[in-house]
């Protein structure tokens, strides 16, 4: 019998969220790239909530369209309801979250991947990688077919030995049904790769129909809606939106729960996998927030072709009985009918720390893995890791450095410093929080952070590097204007304050110190600031920003020169920490286990002390002067 | 890992008390030195390796101490950096003074081995002694480690984590509510949250009060006293206390079952620790006691043994001696009225140490005891813990920089700045406070914020 054998630059495993982004980076850095899906019906599925973006989320999908990925220019022209999170607050923690046409979304990534030069799509299920001396050679499906290849990319998501629960009902099925993947897992296991085994959940879908919105709250997106990417025009975002509602479990729904705990695989056991604590069930709610008497649920649409309806706050693996009774107790729902069940599922992922920074494998040449197989959880966070991974497979083939984003550039460079160089323990969910330099990794400034190395990747098209070229230098030439310009007691600024309830002048003052004023701001000054240049929106933003948070700006640009620093002292690979003898017990095995990229990765490593950090500094520079030998 | 900012230690021995040097590096230590000294001209004006009279000045201008100022320029000198060097006479009390200038004007205490660190990345230090100094470092900070948390009595350490909490709990609220808006509201927050602060602030004041007058320190010359039950053990403390009326204070909260004083004596200070008698007991209260007390031994830097001489030497006596041969020693022969069974031979053919006369109840030698207890100390054969002192120092600082971040959370408060800059400040304290006791950060906030506020689809 005949076997297929065919030759790729890179194999992807997986067409979710990472693997489309991955697929489409090496494709489009000229890379002969094939992706495999279990289902080519399936390609960037959402199969949970149905929308991208949300707080910290929404600077992710920023970051990928700053990078040249598709994330954010596919949910501009698929979503159904827009809104800016958090736009009372500072502009650190402004998020973008858009409701997504679910099945318009997959299809027109499918057709974005299929359009793509360099990129082939198969229908297949990759049952085991080829690594010989630890190097990636090829992958072979369930047929038996064998591509040969250059670099995988792992991007299994939930399917690996997947199994979905709810009440005693147990499927061996990836999630909505779809085949899981049961053999890669052994072929990992044999190359030493080591497994977790994480869960997570999802709520039921309700038809619309059976639902009374009239005992809802009616919530509604903005207007007008910002893209999410920055080469989108504005104006082809200004659709008409459809709604989402708001409703509250009650005492009576916990009830029903408390009653049929027993009967949830959770609780009985039969689940093993770990869950993220801040995404659980209405079950975990209710025994965890005891003292909470209603949570609130959000009722979203799934797409404007089909009638179901996503109860947001409500996933669950209780039987089916119980899950009718207890929607039914919600106000809005009690006549509701279910499409689909709420259901938990189990998959095989990795301890993330079993990769470099550039998302490689340490111990094996040429395989690379993004998202949810990493432990992280979300669409975003897949979409992110793939898009590093994707650019750091080919670039790995075209013999150049890898991209490696660091915690003071991105949000992506935190998720996945975070991921490979801390144990989870539980789905790793980003979090505006995680970053230290938040105030600096603002969603409105993606662009101007990462366009320069979105370019040189050689992913974003030259256009738009140069318009941000041009946008920084006008924001730049406006500050310093500003900055110049005194305002003086006249008639005129007395009135424009008054307006605005801010104090009146006594003396003259500097237009920086008005624009800082909380009630002020750059735009609002513009009546009395005679010599102000016409200039976009997002540089009047930017100028703004940069001028009232100066102070916390600056104070946060020089944390972030001291973790340049650190971040800049290389670990050589062929370190031997059982050499460094003044180092305590602990963090010689820690970092034996984790062998960090550089310093100041090390010195995030939970157990590596500040004098151990010293006493690795100068251990680094006796090697570098080639005084303490390599041998053991 | 700080090379960039300005460092200081104490760079003698604080063994004696005569001369001693303050030794300052880094980028601003001329200028700081400049701050707090008063001399013909401007320290900021003399070229580098010279030596320059003048006075170290507090800041209400007053005369600290006389000293000579050593300015080395970079990078001719230990760390490569421009260094200063204080020599100053006044002895330990003013040296520790001109140290809490020197930081207080914005230099800030070494890490142990940190000049030798500097000078070695800098390449001023030869690669053979890599090796040594990543020793230093190593065992300098585990000591510095074991000091800073055998200092902070259980109360203390209690205030400082309840403090933590409070603010974690404050931060992981705030990003519950930045996280997930529609669930967890801001409104008014603002006033809430400075109610909490005012509260933190006056347990921070107090804390850097009680630090800044030394209550909390236990510096000095840890010294035990040994002796079976009845030998005179707590009629010897009482006579050094009540004969010298030194300083005797309670070391604030402190909770041991042996009873601590301080005691100066000529200007030398001791931590007196009083014993439980120690003999071979099947008591099982008592025996604690007498655990307690021989525990105690490794970390004495003295020990006073008292001798009952009316009482022939016994198995007790030979087995405490065994465990303090290798420690300095005291011994204090008791006399009573009565026959005196012990003499001096008889305890010299056991242990190698000075033997002072002594009656409790005439106070008879005392005059001999505290000769020799400060002799021994400026000969330098016993050693004060004054590391304690540096310790305090550090501590100091976190407490400091969380009152500041304290305040700036106030100020962001009151500038109406929307509450995601509240939570920077928030945790520059929470991390400052962590210092203090040795905990660092991890994932605190996202535990936190997952285990207290329901979140999520």
């Amino acid at each position: 019998m005949a076997f297929v054998e065919e030759t790729y630059d890179i194999v992807v495993i997986g067409a979710g969220h990472a693997g489309c982004e991955a697929a489409l980076a090496a494709a489009r850095l000229g890379l002969e790239t094939i992706i495999f899906t279990v289902s080519m019906d399936s390609v960037a599925m959402m199969p949970c909530n149905p929308n991208i973006g949300g707080s910290s989320k929404g600077h992710l999908v920023r970051e990928i369209d700053a990078l040249g990925g598709q994330m954010g220019i596919n949910i501009d022209k698929t979503f159904i309801q827009s809104k800016m999170l958090n736009a009372s607050k500072g502009p650190a923690v402004h998020s973008l979250r858009a409701q997504a046409d679910k099945v318009a979304y997959s299809q027109l990534m499918k057709k974005t991947l299929q359009d793509t030069k360099h990129l082939t799509m198969r229908q297949a299920e990759v049952t085991e990688l080829i690594v010989e001396d630890k190097k990636i050679c090829g992958v072979k499906t369930l047929s038996g077919a064998t591509y040969h290849c250059k670099a995988v990319i792992i991007c299994t998501g939930t399917y690996l030995k997947a199994r979905c629960l709810y009440g005693d009902v147990i499927e061996h099925t990836g999630p909505n049904g779809l085949k899981a993947a049961n053999h890669l897992s052994d072929s990992l296991l044999s190359n030493d790769i080591r497994l977790l085994r994480f869960k997570t959940g999802t709520p039921a879908r309700i038809d619309s129909k059976s639902i009374d919105y009239s005992k809802m709250e009616i919530q509604l997106g903005d207007d007008p809606v910002v893209p999410f990417s920055f080469s989108t025009n504005p104006k082809d975002v200004q659709i008409n939106q459809v709604p989402c509602y708001l409703t509250y479990t009650n005492e009576k729904t916990h009830e029903i729960i408390r009653a049929n705990l027993d009967r949830s695989p959770m609780y009985s056991g039969v689940i093993e996998g770990t869950g993220p604590r801040y995404c659980p069930s209405i079950e975990d709610k209710v025994v965890r927030f005891s003292d909470k008497n209603r949570h609130q649920l959000f009722v979203e649409p799934e797409g404007l072709n089909t009638n179901e309806m996503y109860i947001g706050g409500m996933s669950s693996s209780l039987p089916e009985d119980v899950q009718y009774e207890m929607y039914r107790t919600v106000p809005g729902l009690e006549n509701c009918k279910i499409v689909r069940n709420a259901y938990a599922i189990e998959y095989d992922c990795i301890p993330a720390t079993q990769l470099k920074l550039s998302l490689e494998f340490k111990n094996i040449d040429g395989l690379f893995a993004a998202g949810q197989f990493n432990g992280s959880s979300g669409y975003e966070e897949a979409a992110a890791q793939g898009l590093v991974a994707g650019i750091n497979a080919a670039l790995k083939l075209l013999n150049k450095k890898p991209m490696i984003l660091d915690r003071s550039l991105s949000y992506i460079g935190v998720l996945i410093d975070d991921l490979v160089t801390k144990e989870t323990f539980e789905p790793y969910r980003m979090m505006t929080s995680r970053s230290e330099y938040r105030l600096l990794l603002r969603q409105d400034n993606a662009d101007l952070r990462l366009s320069k190395i979105g370019y040189e990747v050689g992913l974003l098209p030259e256009s738009r590097y140069q318009h941000v070229i041009e946008k920084e230098q006008q924001i730049l030439e406006e500050i310093e204007r500003v900055k110049a310009v005194n305002i003086g007691a006249r008639e005129e600024v007395q009135v424009l304050l008054e307006q605005y309830s801010s104090v009146p002048l006594s003396n003259g003052v500097k237009m920086v110190d008005l624009i800082r004023r909380p009630e002020l701001d750059y735009d609002k000054l513009a009546p009395i600031d005679k010599d102000r240049p016409v200039l976009s929106d997002e540089v009047r933003e930017q100028v703004n920003i940069n001028l009232k948070y100066e102070g916390y700006i600056i104070r946060q640009e020089k944390q972030v020169k001291e973790f340049k620093r650190l971040e800049s002292k290389k670990i050589p690979s062929d370190i031997n920490y059982n050499n460094v003898n003044s180092l305590r017990l602990e963090a010689r095995q820690k970092l034996d286990k984790l062998r960090p990229d550089n310093i100041g990765q090390a010195s995030r490593i939970s157990g590596v002390s500040p004098a151990d950090i010293s006493v690795l500094i100068i251990y680094l520079e006796s090697y570098k002067r080639g005084n303490i030998s390599h041998e053991t | 890992m700080h090379q960039a900012d300005t460092i200081a230690a104490i760079a003698t021995s604080m063994n004696s008390s005569g001369i001693g040097i303050i030794r300052i590096s880094g980028s601003d230590s001329i200028s700081i030195v400049d701050s707090i000294y008063k001399g013909k001209k401007s320290l900021l004006e003399y070229e580098s390796h010279t030596i320059n009279y003048g006075h170290i000045i507090d800041d209400n201008g007053d005369i600290v101490d006389e000293v000579m100022v050593v300015i080395m320029k970079a990078p001719r000198s230990f760390t490569t950096e421009d260094t200063v060097e204080i020599d100053c006479h006044g002895g330990l009390l003013v040296m520790k003074k001109i140290l809490s200038l020197v930081i207080k004007h914005g230099a800030r205490c070494a890490d142990p081995g940190e000049f030798s660190k500097r000078a070695f990345l800098n390449g001023r230090i030869d690669l053979s002694q890599a090796e040594s100094i990543m020793d230093l470092i190593s065992s300098n900070s585990e000591i510095a480690m074991k000091n800073s948390l055998k200092q902070l009595s259980g109360a203390l350490q209690d205030k400082i984590n309840n403090i933590r909490d409070g603010i974690l709990y404050e931060t992981a609220y705030i990003e519950s509510a930045l996280d997930d808006p529609e669930h967890y509201d801001l409104t008014g927050y603002g006033d809430l949250l400075l109610e909490k602060l005012n509260i933190w602030i006056l347990e921070i004041e107090k804390l850097i009060s009680s630090f800044s007058s030394g209550q909390v320190m236990k510096e000095g010359i840890n010294t035990l006293i040994l002796g079976k039950p009845n030998a005179g053990k707590s009629s010897l403390l009482n006579a050094l206390a009540r004969r010298d009326r030194a300083i005797v204070t309670d070391i604030a909260g402190t909770t041991r079952d042996t009873l601590e004083e301080q005691i100066i004596i000529k200007g030398v200070s001791l931590n007196i620790i009083d014993t439980a008698g120690i003999r071979n007991t099947d008591d099982v209260v008592e025996k604690i006691g007498v655990d307690k007390a021989l525990n105690k031994i490794e970390e004495a830097n003295l020990i006073l043994y008292v001798v009952d001489s009316s009482i022939h030497l016994d198995e007790n006596d030979y087995a405490i001696i065994d465990k303090i041969k290798e420690k300095k020693v005291v011994i204090l022969l008791n006399k009573s009225d009565l026959d005196n069974k012990v003499s001096e031979t008889d305890i010299l053919e056991h242990i190698d140490a000075t033997i002072v006369s002594f009656s409790s109840k005439s106070l008879e030698g005392l005059d001999r005891l505290e000769d020799t207890i400060t002799s021994m100390f400026f000969e330098g054969s016993i050693n004060s813990n004054n590391e304690i002192y540096i310790t305090n120092q550090r501590q100091l600082e976190c407490l400091k920089s969380a009152y500041d971040s304290f305040n700036n959370v106030i100020e962001s408060i009151n500038n109406c700045m929307p509450e995601d800059f509240l939570s920077i400040d928030l945790m520059d304290s929470y991390i400052s406070l962590g210092r203090i006791t040795g905990q660092t950060i991890e994932d605190d906030l996202a535990n936190k914020i997952f285990s207290e506020f329901c979140m999520g689809k």
